[in-house]
């Protein structure tokens, strides 16, 4: 607790350009309960961080801050140069650039799924209908299911109303991804569908923050690995140390949770 | 057990069921005569619609009588119903008091609501767009139509009456009450205190007090309450009070469609940037609204019902000009006639709502059945 002094010496101004996102000493309260604890996190453009630890740490909620889906109580939190405040305008601008997955994709059930792609582009980007259109065909192609383009969510399969979410965020062109869990939700069989999906994103240079238990997903794709446990950072490293050679005993244990059965 | 066959693995053909599980006879079989106590209930459901649809066929086809002058003649033509009464008041009936001469203006406005109901009760007809714009400037028209000016004689809103007049307050509580409801919906949803409280307070007043209360001061209290010389309408209080009520139940119909729809649908909204009415607008009702169908034709049945209790403060509808038809001495004590009439009406425009709401739950599942 000691050094949020030093974490919150860090202006704003000071901030360095390849910052995407600069998150500093920052807190956040469920009513009394203290749910994360002095988070500092520096994530640089194209730059892949994969976020693991217990249910319930927190991991869910930080991201979460990050496009004011949830509101932190102190400390900054600054994406792509803008401070998130209370000001409707900036969170909205931050919305704009930051495409976020969820764990149960959460898609418009009662819209197609190229009516799902093109929502967000000609609503909040003013794109013309066409255009928006040809480009969500593009990404829905990405994402290998641009024959289902106009079917309705409810009649794919989660690997595919997965893929569906992610090229729906990829149409608003963000410049940062968030996923939140994308594959814990999904049958076996369809957590490589996705997760091969993303893979191709991490390769086009996309900043990405992913939540996620699979640990060969962090192995291959990410730059980073940040455990969490009781609302902190407990460890930060690139994979290979990471695994190798965990630091604290909380991550040792759960490491060996999740990769030793 | 002679035809016993086997088939290659993967290679079963599909055979038709056993005769007693398919067709006419299971249908019977699993819907009337399942067990006894079902063969018990066809039976008492046999018996009585032999002791009721005879006789009922009778009063209304059979014996009834369509052409008499006043009720003597009718008794001595047939033992039915006496149509005739009907057929010689009928006019009253519809209009009320609006004067002969000018009621085409009624023909016609109600000619113009069908054609304005249209568009929006159908989505895939030709030239939708134009066409809503017409069911938007409607009201004005008909209101033109109705009330006179601008070249039209001037009909006082103390002239409407009959079923003319249930409509027009029907109509207008249905038009005005959908979107009022929605927004107090949202209102009691809203994170902003104000806006939250005072939903609340409206919606749980409104819900509170009956119907013909609110009439009792449309009709009487608002005097006090407006500035003194001011003429405020007596119909146009009343439609003001009816519209006030029932947007209240809607507003707890839609609410309740509002609580069905996941956190998921409004985290995705805002994630993607939509702002809150454009959020509201494309996604959040109408997966609400489609829940909510119907709870907001239940009410729409029974605001439409609810417009014969204006008789109650003074107004003519179809239920008091009935009455005062009754009082006539030529045609003394037919009131089953027209009751029935009465009935026949409200049935028709209230089932037409319930299978509309039906079709239209029909066409909105078919997408996206999860
Ligand atoms: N809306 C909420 N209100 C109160 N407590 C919450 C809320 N959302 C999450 N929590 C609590 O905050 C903690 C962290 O939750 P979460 O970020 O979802 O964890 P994770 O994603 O790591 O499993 C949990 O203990 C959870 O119970
Ligand atoms: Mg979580």
């Amino acid at each position: 607790m000691g050094d949020t002094n030093t974490a919150t010496a860090a202006a704003p101004s000071a901030n360095n350009d390849d910052h995407l996102i600069e998150i500093i000493g920052m807190h956040k309260w469920y009513g009394d309960f203290h749910v994360l604890k002095n988070i500092n996190l520096n994530v640089k453009k194209g730059e892949r961080i994969v976020i693991c630890g217990p249910s319930g740490s927190g991991k869910s909620t930080m991201i979460r801050c990050i496009n004011r889906l949830e509101e932190h109580q102190k400390g900054q939190i600054i994406v792509d140069g803008i401070e998130l405040t209370n000001d409707l305008k900036q969170i909205d601008a931050i919305r704009r650039e930051v495409g976020m997955v969820f764990q149960h994709f959460n898609l418009f059930p009662h819209l197609t799924v190229l009516e799902n792609c093109t929502l967000g582009p000609i609503w909040v980007r003013q794109t013309p209908k066409a255009e928006a259109e040809a480009t969500a065909m593009e990404y829905l192609s990405k994402v290998k299911i641009p024959e289902q383009a106009n079917k309705y969510p409810g009649q794919l399969s989660g690997g595919q109303q997965q893929r569906v979410a992610i090229a729906r965020s990829l149409c608003m062109n963000p410049r940062i991804m968030l996923f939140d869990e994308p594959t814990s939700a999904l049958d076996p069989e369809m957590i490589k569908e996705v997760l091969d999906t993303m893979i191709e994103l991490a390769e086009t240079g996309m900043t990405m923050l992913c939540v996620t238990h699979e640990m060969g997903f962090a192995k291959t794709v990410a730059d980073r690995v940040i455990f969490m446990d009781g609302g902190e950072v407990i460890e930060s490293n690139e994979p290979h140390a990471f695994f190798e050679n965990p630091q604290h005993d909380r991550t040792k244990l759960f490491l060996s949770q999740i990769l030793g059965h | 057990m002679s035809e016993v066959q086997s088939y290659a693995p993967g290679t079963h053909p599909d055979m038709e069921a056993p005769v007693g599980q398919r067709g006419i006879m299971l249908w019977l079989r699993t819907n009337l005569f399942s067990s006894w106590a079902n063969t018990l209930m066809t039976l008492v459901g046999i018996y009585l619609l032999y002791k009721i649809i005879p006789p009922l066929l009778h009063w209304v086809v059979l014996d009834s009588v369509l052409n008499a002058n006043n009720r003597e003649e009718c008794q001595a033509l047939g033992t039915g119903a006496c149509w005739a009464f009907i057929k010689d008041r009928y006019k009253i009936l519809i209009y009320g008091f609006y004067p002969i001469e000018e009621r085409w203006r009624v023909n016609l406005s109600f000619v113009l609501l069908i054609f304005a109901l249209i568009p929006i009760l159908f989505d895939h007809v030709a030239m939708r767009k134009p066409w809503l714009i017409f069911s938007g400037i409607f009201p004005f028209i008909a209101a033109w139509l109705l009330l006179g000016g601008f070249g039209l004689a001037h009909v006082g809103t103390d002239e409407f009456g009959g079923m003319m007049l249930n409509t027009v307050v029907g109509v207008t509580g249905i038009a005005f009450s959908l979107p009022l409801g929605i927004l107090l919906a949202l209102g009691r949803k809203s994170h902003l205190p104000i806006v939250k409280s005072i939903s609340v307070c409206f919606i749980e007043f409104i819900r509170g007090v009956p119907l013909i209360t609110l009439l009792f001061v449309a009709s009487t209290m608002l005097n006090y309450f407006l500035p003194p010389g001011t003429t405020f309408d007596l119909l146009l209080r009343v439609l003001i009070m009816v519209t006030l009520f029932s947007s209240a139940y809607i507003a707890e119909v839609v609410r309740g469609g509002l609580q069905a729809i996941p956190k998921g649908q409004y985290e995705a909204a805002d994630s993607m940037g939509l702002k809150y009415w454009q959020s509201m607008r494309l996604i959040v009702l109408p997966q609400a609204l489609k829940i909510s169908i119907p709870g907001i034709v239940n009410t729409f049945i029974g605001l439409f019902k609810d417009t014969t209790l204006v008789l109650i403060i003074g107004l003519l509808d179809v239920l008091g000009v009935g009455r005062s038809a009754l009082a006539d001495a030529q045609w003394n004590g037919l009131a089953y006639e027209v009751y029935v009439s009465i009935a026949l009406f409200f049935f028709v425009c209230c089932f037409s709502m319930s299978r509309y709401s039906i079709y239209l739950e029909g066409k909105l599942d078919k997408g996206y059945k999860r």
